[in-house]
């Protein structure tokens, strides 16, 4: 079966698991909400499944639909953020850090 | 011998040395202030889109031809995604299938002087994460820390990874491995290599099996070595914990372990191991690279001499021992300097005697590099010839060495001079042994009776005599001719 890079089948006919793709992305979804979100997935799925009609064996496959390739910026240096500014958007700060809540081993 | 091998393979990631960040401007500087070295990319602000580092590509390219690695034509950029307080974006940008450059090997030598090989599987480029200091414990560690405290300076700092096969079999092999990639990085100015600094920092993957055996056992990773020694020192503990696991009848468990240098010990760090899914896809934001063959052929004929072929030219041309070798390649301003001079002098054993000894003492005397005192390397080649042509003896070579490290400049305009020139001439130094003879003739009585070891007392009173310019050598012989 084709696979993209990424670990989701692209056929419909997998089945989706809601509930460890919502933890994959820290979200807190109720059951209610695993059932709809999941027929919506399988919508979006099977919308996809229409290019495995079309003969792609002779399209290379590809990671990007623009052309360009190389674009590159020389190594130099420009201004940063005042600190001020950027802290100013933490949640929460101490000093001249970022403070987060207590970081728990996965 | 232990009845068992063991396998290690290591995962290093190295901090390129480019004035600015992997995709954005901002400064790409170790210690400053906090929170300053930030810009809406490398925090991850919406919107901002990064754009890739020229110079931290083409040091890629050169690491991997360093390497002898292969460089694909096509080469892309993916997301690695997960959530961590250090990391803004919940993505790392990083490379997936198609990274940079492909296997290649790196090539190390151990204390015995053996040549070998560990096979890279690949080496991608990423980004750094920022810093996190935990806090709210007692001794700063994640476990009981209450909060953390984050520094994004060093978020989006251009970051190689480069991983083994698992080829080492044990501590010395894993260290002469590093020792080699650092070397080879520093050659080529890619990285400052500091793991003081975290500019270079690695894990390893250690497992043990039945000597003989083709199989792999039951793989551990440790974390948190923070310097080769205590990388040699994680590694040894750990063979010899699993190997004790084994012989008791129990079993490895994989697991990722932390080395506590202080301690002595490695500590498991998580209590159940779950296989990650980070999601890899190609990033958006950024176009596929393609490396044009020629650019390839053009870095790989701008390559310097790498580590282990200086090894080979010093060890084998050269017939330098392998600390000699060592300390040169490790010193590489030290090993110019010394190349030029064999380059004019010709004679390598010579050249190693004098920078390695007189002159790396007279270094660390005067607090000076040699490379940086006043003795310019054709004027030490100058030297060489003259004690070759034994035109001055060892002795005035050493007081010259000293007077050219103050500036005296070519070392054969002062022979010329000051009528240094090393006295060879059978009939002048046949007059002077005649002379001091003369004047002790109690000595040579002594001598004569059997007591042969006062021939050094006139020896030396015959190289006084030539205020030290005669022929050693001419002047034992002439000696013991006479009381002979």
């Amino acid at each position: 079966m084709p696979t993209t890079a990424w670990s989701i089948p692209i056929l419909s006919s997998e089945k989706i698991d809601v509930r460890y793709v919502a933890k994959l992305a820290s979200l807190a979804l109720s059951d209610d909400e695993i059932d709809r979100f999941g027929a919506q997935l399988a919508d979006l799925l099977t919308h996809v499944d229409a290019l495995a009609e079309l003969d792609t064996s002779a399209v290379p496959a590809t990671a990007q639909v623009i052309e360009s390739r190389n674009v590159a910026r020389p190594d130099a240096v420009a201004p940063c953020l005042d600190r001020e500014t950027v802290l100013a958007q933490a949640p929460a700060r101490q000093g001249a850090f970022f403070r987060v809540p207590r970081i728990i081993a996965s | 011998m232990s009845e068992f091998e063991a396998v290690i393979g290591i995962e290093c990631h190295v901090e390129l040395k480019t004035d600015a960040k992997m995709f954005c401007g901002c400064p790409n500087t170790f210690g400053g202030e906090p929170n300053t070295n930030v810009c809406p990319v490398c925090l991850g602000l919406p919107g901002a889109l990064p754009v890739p580092n020229a110079r931290a590509i083409e040091h890629m390219l050169r690491a991997g031809l360093a390497f002898d690695a292969e460089i694909p034509a096509f080469s892309k950029f993916d997301r690695k995604n997960y959530f961590y307080p250090d990391m803004p974006k919940d993505y790392q940008i990083s490379q997936y299938d198609m990274p940079l450059t492909q296997g290649g090997a790196v090539r190390y030598w151990l204390a015995d002087g053996t040549l070998k090989v560990c096979r890279l599987t690949r080496i991608h480029l990423e980004e750094d994460t920022g810093k996190s200091t935990h806090a709210g414990s007692s001794d700063g560690r994640i476990a009981g820390s209450t909060f953390s405290l984050i520094d994004f300076n060093r978020a989006g700092v251009p970051l190689m990874e480069c991983v083994s096969e698992p080829e080492l079999h044990g501590a010395d092999e894993a260290v002469a491995y590093l020792e080699a990639l650092r070397r080879t990085l520093l050659a080529l100015g890619v990285s400052d290599v500091k793991m003081e600094e975290g500019s270079l920092r690695c894990d390893a993957n250690i497992s043990i099996r039945p000597r003989g055996s083709r199989e792999l056992g039951t793989k551990t990773e440790i974390k948190n070595m923070n310097s080769f020694r205590s990388v040699h020192r994680a590694i040894e503990s750990e063979i010899a914990r699993q190997i004790a696991l084994i012989e008791r009848g129990e079993r490895v468990t994989q697991e990722t372990r932390g080395w506590d240098e202080a301690r002595g010990v490695s500590v498991s760090m998580r209590s159940k191991e779950e296989a990650h899914d980070y999601r890899y896809f190609p990033d958006p934001d950024l176009t596929p690279l393609s490396v044009a063959p020629a650019r390839v052929e053009e870095l790989r004929a701008q390559m310097p001499e790498r580590p282990w072929q200086q090894f080979e030219r010093y060890t084998g041309e050269y017939g330098l021992s392998v600390t000699q070798a060592t300390q040169l390649i490790d010193a590489p301003a030290l090993a110019g300097y010394f190349d030029r001079v064999v380059a004019i002098a010709g004679n390598a054993r010579a050249a190693t005697n004098f920078v390695l000894g007189d002159l790396s003492r007279l270094a660390n005397e005067r607090s000076v590099a040699v490379a940086e005192s006043a003795v310019a390397p054709e004027h030490l080649a100058e030297l060489i010839a003259l004690v070759e042509a034994k035109q001055i003896n060892s002795k005035i070579a050493k007081e010259l060495l000293e007077r050219m490290w103050d500036g005296a400049g070519s070392p054969r305009a002062i022979v010329e001079r000051e009528g240094l020139s090393q006295t060879s001439d059978p009939a002048a130094v046949a007059a002077l042994v005649d002379g001091v003879l003369a004047a002790h003739p109690a000595v040579v009585a002594e001598y004569r009776a059997g007591k042969v070891n006062v021939a050094g007392f006139l020896v030396g009173n015959v190289m006084k005599a030539s205020r030290g310019k005669a022929d050693p050598a001419l002047v034992q012989e002439l000696v013991k001719q006479r009381l002979g």
